[in-house]
Order: structure tokens, then C-alpha cells, then sequence
């Protein structure tokens, strides 16, 4: 805690208001990325915006049979995975509301909003919402186990589980390389594609049933409900790359001495990441197919793995395999 | 003490009354003893909050010994846990129609059951203890075969029985070697008392086997799938939520209070143990597709959850780590209470569903959001609490149990600290599969399309069993918010028993926040966070208010352009579990599928068998009664010698027993 709460519940603030004004645009640089590549003009980088915008103007049609559930969902998808935002750390470290909660109860905040979306999903009782929830949750039982590892890895070798105290640790540690670390990274990123619908989980751009699992859920809404549940969604993909740059680039982030200067030079290299992990992001989804469904517990055990072995390496490190 | 045994006497003169009494009478059973829970719940808290402790000796039971009773803040703090499930389940009782429900096979036994159950917490020597035990195990089985007519009901009845006697001997064995070779029966000569540690640890797996068929451990869990969900649902609540927490007590009471100090190797059972029931319980829950046994397999998970974070606290304790003991403890006690809340909360909401329609298997619900929507919101709160999601109370407990994993690293045993991550890896997929687990149940049955008539025209239940649901999910919310205080008050409790001590509420950054070790290492501030939820939330209605066209059209269901009139074709139960299955259910049941697709022109139907093998069934209880009635036939052949092979028989076993005794004197 620096300076007085005032400044501080700003700074906060702005973070939040920040998170929820660059999802649009990390979205639209990964879409670009994908149409260059694929040698398309692709939609200018600001569609997001005009996306959410256009679902914002639009009536909502609700199917006859959807029940409050329906209704509150978005709302509190969105919420919820909005204040997971805001626990992460992204141009400084230290801010207000980091310590609310750790990485734990990150992690579980956004299971909440993921099990109300599910729930969303078969609540109109359609085939297509059942088959998307179903995905959803059994992706999640393959996730959530590796998540843990990856938390369990930090905790070993930074002694919290507090976003803010990750980052510090890390700001603070010479960037040497270290194998356990790099290996967590590794299984991080493959958590995040799985947690954001991202080839080679889920196509994002796809209505085909085939490869629908986010979409399909979200397939009965419309209007202002689809919005919030866009925003919701690409918040998160902005929340896993602040996550993924927070713990293993952090450098430039302000540490929680830092004055408002520091945190303007944070913002500037915090917005700088941010924008790499959509290009990389948007290179990696057109170099690979996406895999079917099936498959996807060796791709995600692949995660687990690497996991478990960054906390073998991290007790080798700490010379206690005796 | 005094106001103890008023409350006791009045359990005990309901069910006298019930048996005695016939006719409007009757009605009286489920207020009183509502009303002499809620007493002992007041006495219980007074005692836990004040650190009182009473004993007394009554002149009965085992001679020279008599029985003993003691409540301290162990008892006292299971006490709450279980009176609070009887409350609920009581008041709910009153509300069950008495003329359909077989009342008159229930009501005497519900407050004997209630009363046994209380008697297990009170009992302060062996003897009053497995008295108790098993008169709590009786008065629930009798409960459990109340609709003895379905033969369904009668399997599980037999299965309950045995395995209950079984446990009861595993106990019987364990207060014997914690009674040593004076044979002090009384639990204060046990406490005196530390067994070396082999005859300890012989103790501790005795009282693992016994608590733990109890509580539902696998691979004894095979009862209770069977016996929870067949008896009455007020019943099954109590079983459920409350029963088996009397089990983790017993538990408790041996390994933290009797024993003495334990040997680190002593926490690896309970941990292997709990971790593969949290996993394997969910599997079959997940897979199940009976409201009311998915149920019962998910309190099998929240048991092997809690046995998880008891055996943690062993391993600490031992190794002098005083605040992840404490730790581990805190989240064992709290995950307790909050079991006992959410889960006779489910268990009630499958009562009103049986009731409203009289169906209990998921693929025949559907849409009773909208024909039941107090009951729908009830049973969300409480599939959202045991789903362990932010910021209801079922997360508290689960972040404080991972918060003493994440101290696991630190522990000097390679053994232990290899288990650690493993541990941690069997209770996240756990917690997922839970959130998929009740995702499943409460879209099946409550959102959707009705898939039967009965489901079409459910009607809500009645007040009073609104209430009673409605409390334990406001107790839901208000725990999830409270999980400072909860802690702060087992506080003296878990020192107790683990000589440490969480920081307590003045460290974390506001009053309310739940610190686990230091603020610096891990803090959860579930009612920040709620209030941001909140603020978000009214945020987002603010912004999109501002920005959109209010208007809302109903409109058919899109269903991408090809909306099916009919239910059927909605996801059922057994389709969502279907990716499930396959990811898991190949490995742990060897799960196949096997298509039958005529070819065309052919007029036959489509076939999908999918067929599930039950190894532990199989191996564990199936083979072994083979084995023992093989076994049996063969020594058949012992009733039909002559009277001199008998002589010989008997000689020659004289004569060994006699080379036994000379050889060991």
C-alpha cells in the first residue's frame, strides 16, 4: 500500500476500466493477425467494439421458455469474470484490491462464471446448449487439475499464492532462466487456450456444431445478453494474457513502491505485452488445426505433465528430493 | 448439562410418544423435536464459545465403569453440525403429508435417530460410545427399509447392516488397543495412555475402517449409494449430511484426542484414502443418473475431502508444523458444517422433487425452475455452495483446504511431499468435476424442458418445507460471507488439537478477510469480493441500460435455425455425461460404448449400449463372497463325521492350542 486510498481506489479503478477497454481491441489485433496471415484484408482492429456495440443497440430475443436464470446469467458472468480481472495484476503490482483474494480464488471465481454460463446453456433445453455445457465442464475437469499444479509450482518458488506477490517476486528475482518456471509457462499457456476456447480446443469463429463448445452454450443469446457475454469473454482472454505476462515477463511492471510515474511507464509495457500475446496468439491459432474433442485430454495432460515436472524440478532446485 | 438432558429427554419422549401414541398426536413428533435440537444447538454453541466442559457419570453400562458422558468443544462443535441438519430436516418433516408418507414407520425413529445420534457426542468411555453407535446405526437402518415392500430398498437395507456391523467391530478393535493391556475403557485412561506407535497405527486403521464405512470412505462406501438415497428424503438428509459427520468425529475424536501424538506415516492412509473417494465418488456421481444416489455419491467426495484434510493435519502435526495443522484442521471442521448445510439443503430439494412429481431419475425431469421456482433457487444455492464456487460457503473450506496443501512442499518426509502435488492435482480435478457433477443435476432436472408430464405439472412444495430449505441456503450464503469469524470461533477448538492457530481476523486487510497463514502469503475476503461482484454487477446493468435498446422479444427457441418441438431432444442427464464418461469412465469403470447401426433400408432402431463395470464392487465385495461361499460348501462337510473324528477334531486342537501356549510363555 503506497500512497493515500484515494489515489489507490483510483488506480484501481482505472485498471478495471482499463481491462474492460483493451479486451476489444486484443481480440481485434488477434483477428487481424489471422486475416493478414491467411492473406485476408480481415476486419478493422476496432470490430470488437463496433461488435459489442451493435449487440448493444439490438433487441434481445428471448426463447419462450427461458427463465430468470437466463436472464441474470450475463450479468453475472460478467461480473464475476470482471472482478477476476481486477485481481491481476497488470501495470503495477500492489494495487488496492490485489489482496482480496489469491490465485486460488481466481481461479475459482471464473469457475463460477463458468458453471452460470453452463448452467445458461441448458437452460432454454436445446440440444445445442446441452452439448456446449457438457463440453465446457468436462474441459474444465481437465484444465483445473493442471491450473493447480501451475499454482502449486509458483507457491514453491515464490512463497505465496498472491498475484501481487508472485510479481513482486518475480520483478525482484534476476531474470534468470529457470527450467521449472519455463515449463509452468508452458503449461500455462496451454491452460489458457483451453480456458479461452481457442484452437486447438475450440474454434472461436465457428457456429458448426462440430467444433462448438463456448459458442454452442451461448447460441440462445442475443442482443444485450450477447454482449456482456462477449465482453465477459474477451475480458478473460485479456485477463490469461495479463496473468501469463504478470508472472513470467513482468519486467516494467510498477512494484508496489511505485510513484504514478512508474505506473505510466507499467501501462505503457503492460499494454506493449499485451498486444505481442494477441500476435502470438493469433500466429499460433493459424499454425495449428483444431483438435477434436476427444483428443483433448492428451493435449491438456500435456499441460499436466509439464506441470507435475516443474514441481519435481522446483524440489530438485530446493535440493529436497532426498 | 442440565438443559442437555431436557433436550435429550425430549427426543427421547418424542419418539416414545410416536411409538405409543397413533392418530393427531403424532403431528407433535417433528415440532419437538425441532424445538430440542434448536436447544442443544443453543447449549452446544454456549459451551464451544465459552470453553466450558461438563462430565458426568451416570450409573449404567459396563460395571466399575459406568457411562460416562463429556461435552467439550469437540463434541460441542459436532453437536452444532448435527442438531442444526436435525432442525432442518424436522421442520421439514412437518411439512411432509402425513396421510401418503409412511409416517407411522418413521416418526418414532427420526428423533431416536436424532437422539443416538447426540448420545455419539456425548459418550466419554468406549462402551457409551459403540452403544450409541450402534443404536444410531439401528434407528437409521430401520429408517432406511421403512418402504420395505421394494425389493431395491431391502438390498440396501441388508448391505447396510452388514457393513455397519462391520464397522462397529473395527471400532470395537480400536478402543481396544487404545484401552491397552489394563483395559481402561474410559476415554480420559485412554488420553493418559500413548499406544507405541504399530499399535497406534493398528489403532488408527482400525478407526479409519470403522468411521470410515461410516462416513462412506472407499472402499467401504458401497452402503451408502445403496441406504441414503432409499430411505425417506428428510431421512436421507440426516444420513447424508449429518450421519456421516458423526462418523468424522469418531474419527477425530481417536486419532486427534485418544491417541496421543502421531508418527508421520500415520497421515498417508487417510490421505491416499480420501484423495481416490473425493475422485472416484464424483466419477460415480457424475455418471449416476438418480437424483437422489448422485447425491449420496457426492457426499461420499465431500467425506474422502474431509479425510484428506484430517490426515493433512496429522502430517503436520507430527512434523511440529503447528499453523498448517491448523490450517488442515480449520478446513476439516468448516468443510464439516458446511456439508451438513448444503448437502440436507440438496437432499431436502430432492425430497421436494420427488414429491412434486414422483420421480427421482434425472432424464425424467426438466423445466421445474419454472413450475417449482422456491425450490429451484434453494437447490441452486446449494449446487452452487458444494460446486465449492465463490463466494458461497462451500468455497471457504475447499480454499483453506488448498491453502494446506500449498504448505505440503515444506514437509520434511520425501513421501509426504511427493504426495503433495498429486493431492492437490486428485482435489482440483475434484472440485471440477463437482462444478460439472451439479451443472449436470441442476440442468437436467430444473432448466430445460419438462421431459414427462409429471415433471410438466409439478407444484411447489409446501411453506414450511420452504423454510427449511430456505434456511440452510441463507446459511449457505451468510457462511461463504462468515468464513473468518466460523474459523476464528473453532479457533480455541482446533489448538486444541493441533497446538496452532490461524492468524485470526485482525490480520488480513479488513476484518472480515480469511487469512490462512500470513497476509502476505494467501488471504480470501469473500465479502470484498462479493460486494465487488455486486458493484460489477450493477455496473454492467448501469452501462448496458445507458447503452441498449431495453426491448425484449419472446421469441421459439433458436436451436441454429432447426428448433425441435419435441423434449427428447433436448441434452439429458445421461448425455451430458457422456464426454465424462469417456475421458473417465474408460479408465476408472472401464466404461464402452457399443453402437448398433442397421443399415439403411433396415426398419430396426439404433441401439447404444453403454455398459459401466464397478471394479470395486466387483473386487472388494463380489469376489469375497464367492470366495467365502465356496469356502463355506466345502467345510460343509464337517457337520455330517462320525462322533470320533469329532473327538479328534477336538483333541488335536487342544493339543495345538496347549504347543501355542508353551511355545510364546
Amino acid at each position: 500500500m503506497t500512497a493515500d486510498p484515494i489515489v489507490q481506489l483510483l488506480a484501481q479503478g482505472v485498471q478495471m476500466l482499463l481491462v474492460l477497454l483493451i479486451a476489444p481491441l486484443v481480440i481485434g489485433v488477434v483477428r487481424r493477425v489471422k486475416a493478414r496471415l491467411t492473406r485476408r484484408q480481415g476486419a478493422p482492429l476496432l470490430q470488437g467494439y463496433r461488435d459489442l456495440a451493435k449487440l448493444l443497440r439490438k433487441e434481445s430475443v428471448l426463447a419462450e421458455n427461458a427463465s430468470w436464470l437466463f436472464r441474470s446469467a450475463p450479468v453475472l458472468v460478467f461480473a464475476l469474470t470482471w472482478v477476476a480481472a481486477a485481481l491481476v495484476p497488470t501495470f503495477a503490482s500492489g494495487l488496492m484490491f490485489n489482496w482480496a483474494a489469491d490465485v486460488v480464488a481466481l481461479v475459482a471465481l471464473l469457475g463460477a462464471a463458468r458453471a452460470l454460463l453452463a448452467l445458461a446453456g441448458m437452460d432454454v433445453g436445446t440440444s445445442f446448449g446441452g452439448i456446449g455445457s457438457s463440453r465446457e465442464m468436462m474441459i474444465a475437469t481437465l484444465a483445473e487439475p493442471a491450473m493447480m499444479l501451475i499454482v502449486l509450482a509458483l507457491a514453491i518458488a515464490a512463497g505465496t499464492t498472491r498475484l501481487a506477490g508472485v510479481a513482486d517476486f518475480f520483478i525482484a528475482e534476476p531474470l534468470a532462466v529457470r527450467v521449472s518456471l519455463a515449463l509452468a509457462l508452458v503449461a500455462l499457456v496451454i491452460v489458457a487456450l483451453a480456458e479461452n476456447a481457442r484452437i486447438p480446443v475450440d474454434n472461436p469463429v465457428t457456429h458448426l456444431e462440430l467444433t462448438m463448445v463456448h459458442e454452442a452454450m451461448v447460441l440462445e443469446y442475443s442482443g444485450r445478453h450477447l454482449a456482456l457475454i462477449e465482453a465477459a469473454s474477451m475480458m478473460k482472454l485479456t485477463l490469461y494474457l495479463s496473468l501469463l505476462v504478470c508472472l513470467f515477463f513482468p519486467f516494467g511492471m510498477a512494484p508496489a513502491s511505485a510513484s504514478v510515474g512508474g505506473w505510466l511507464i507499467g501501462l505503457a509495457a503492460w499494454s506493449a505485452k499485451l498486444l505481442a500475446g494477441a500476435v502470438v496468439l493469433g500466429v499460433w491459432e493459424i499454425s495449428i488445426a483444431k483438435m477434436r474433442v476427444f483428443r483433448l485430454p492428451d493435449f491438456l495432460g500435456v499441460a499436466f505433465v509439464f506441470a507435475f515436472i516443474a514441481i519435481l524440478l522446483s524440489y530438485l532446485a530446493r535440493g529436497g528430493l532426498e | 448439562m442440565y438443559a442437555l438432558s431436557v433436550a435429550l429427554g425430549a427426543l427421547s419422549a418424542a419418539a416414545i410418544l410416536a411409538t405409543l401414541v397413533r392418530g393427531a398426536a403424532l403431528a407433535l413428533v417433528y415440532p419437538v423435536t425441532a424445538l430440542a435440537a434448536l436447544l442443544v444447538v443453543a447449549v452446544d454453541l454456549h459451551a464451544l464459545l465459552s470453553g466450558t466442559e461438563v462430565s458426568a457419570t451416570f450409573a449404567l453400562g459396563l460395571p466399575t465403569i459406568g457411562l460416562h458422558m463429556r461435552l467439550d468443544a469437540l463434541s460441542a462443535f459436532f453437536g452444532i453440525v448435527v442438531n442444526g441438519g436435525v432442525v432442518a430436516a424436522a421442520v421439514y418433516g412437518m411439512g411432509l403429508d402425513r396421510a401418503k408418507e409412511l409416517s407411522h414407520r418413521v416418526e418414532p425413529l427420526f428423533p431416536a435417530f436424532a437422539a443416538a445420534m447426540n448420545l455419539v457426542l456425548l459418550a466419554d468411555d468406549a462402551y457409551g460410545f459403540l452403544f450409541s453407535w450402534e443404536l444410531m446405526s439401528l434407528a437409521s437402518w430401520a429408517l432406511v427399509v421403512a418402504r420395505h415392500l421394494d425389493p431395491e430398498v431391502r438390498k440396501a437395507g441388508h448391505v447396510y447392516l452388514l457393513m455397519a456391523a462391520g464397522g462397529t467391530m473395527a471400532l470395537l478393535f480400536a478402543f481396544g488397543g487404545l484401552a491397552g493391556p489394563a483395559g481402561g475403557y474410559a476415554f480420559d485412561t485412554m488420553r493418559a495412555l500413548s499406544p507405541e506407535p504399530l499399535v497406534g497405527a493398528l489403532v488408527l486403521a482400525a478407526a479409519l475402517v470403522g468411521c470410515g464405512s461410516k462416513g462412506g470412505l472407499f472402499p467401504l462406501h458401497a452402503w451408502l449409494p445403496l441406504a441414503h438415497p432409499a430411505a425417506p428424503s428428510h431421512v436421507s438428509a440426516l444420513m447424508s449430511g449429518v450421519m456421516t459427520k458423526v462418523a468424522i468425529y469418531g474419527f477425530v475424536r481417536i486419532a486427534f484426542d485418544l491417541l496421543g501424538p502421531p508418527a508421520w506415516w500415520w497421515a498417508l492412509p487417510p490421505i491416499a484414502l480420501g484423495a481416490v473417494t473425493a475422485v472416484i465418488g464424483l466419477l460415480y456421481a457424475v455418471l449416476d443418473r438418480d437424483l437422489k444416489r448422485v447425491l449420496a455419491y457426492s457426499t461420499i467426495e465431500n467425506v474422502g475431502l474431509i479425510f484428506v484434510a484430517l490426515g493433512l493435519a496429522l502430517a503436520f502435526r507430527a512434523n511440529g508444523f503447528a499453523q498448517a495443522a491448523a490450517v488442515a484442521m480449520t478446513a476439516a471442521l468448516l468443510h464439516a458444517l458446511n456439508h451438513s448445510w448444503f448437502k440436507s439443503l440438496l437432499f431436502l430439494g430432492a425430497g421436494a422433487v420427488l414429491h412434486a412429481t414422483g420421480r427421482r431419475d434425472l432424464d425424467g425431469l426438466g423445466g421445474l425452475i419454472r413450475r417449482m421456482p422456491r425450490t429451484a433457487l434453494f437447490f441452486l444455492v446449494g449446487a452452487l455452495s458444494i460446486s465449492a464456487l465463490p463466494p458461497l460457503n462451500g468455497f471457504v473450506s475447499e480454499w483453506l483446504l488448498f491453502q494446506s496443501v500449498l504448505a505440503g512442499p515444506s514437509l520434511p518426509q520425501a513421501s509426504l511431499r511427493f504426495a503433495v502435488p498429486a493431492i492437490g492435482a486428485m482435489l482440483a480435478l475434484a472440485a471440477a468435476l463437482a462444478a460439472a457433477c451439479f451443472v449436470r443435476v441442476y440442468g437436467t432436472a430444473f432448466l430445460g424442458r419438462p421431459r414427462s408430464t409429471e415433471a410438466a405439472q409439478a407444484h411447489d412444495v409446501p411453506l414450511v418445507q420452504q423454510i427449511a430449505m430456505g434456511g440452510l441456503a441463507l446459511l449457505c450464503v451468510l457462511g461463504g460471507l462468515l468464513g473468518a469469524p466460523l474459523s476464528e470461533g473453532i479457533g480455541a477448538l482446533v489448538h486444541g488439537y493441533t497446538g496452532g492457530a490461524l492468524p485470526g481476523m485482525g490480520a488480513g486487510p479488513t476484518p472480515l478477510s480469511l487469512v490462512a497463514f500470513d497476509e502476505a502469503r494467501s488471504v480470501y475476503d469473500a465479502p470484498v469480493i462479493a460486494l465487488f461482484v455486486a458493484v460489477a454487477s450493477i455496473t454492467a446493468l448501469l452501462i448496458v441500460r445507458r447503452l441498449s435498446e431495453r426491448r425484449t422479444r419472446r421469441g421459439p427457441a433458436w436451436d441454429c435455425g432447426f428448433p425441435d418441438p419435441s423434449p427428447g431432444t433436448q441434452y439429458t442427464a445421461s448425455s451430458f455425461a457422456q464426454p465424462l464418461r469417456r475421458v473417465y469412465g474408460t479408465v476408472a469403470f472401464s466404461a464402452r460404448e457399443t453402437l448398433a447401426m442397421p443399415p439403411p433400408g433396415d426398419p430396426r432402431p439404433a441401439r447404444l449400449d453403454v455398459t459401466i463395470v464397478d471394479h470395486a464392487w466387483q473386487v472388494l465385495y463380489v469376489a469375497p463372497g464367492r470366495a467365502l461361499l465356496r469356502l463355506a460348501e466345502r467345510l460343509n462337510a464337517l457337520q455330517f463325521l462320525t462322533i470320533r473324528r469329532y473327538l479328534v477334531l477336538m483333541f488335536s486342537a487342544l493339543v495345538i492350542l496347549l504347543s501355542l501356549i508353551a511355545v510364546t510363555a
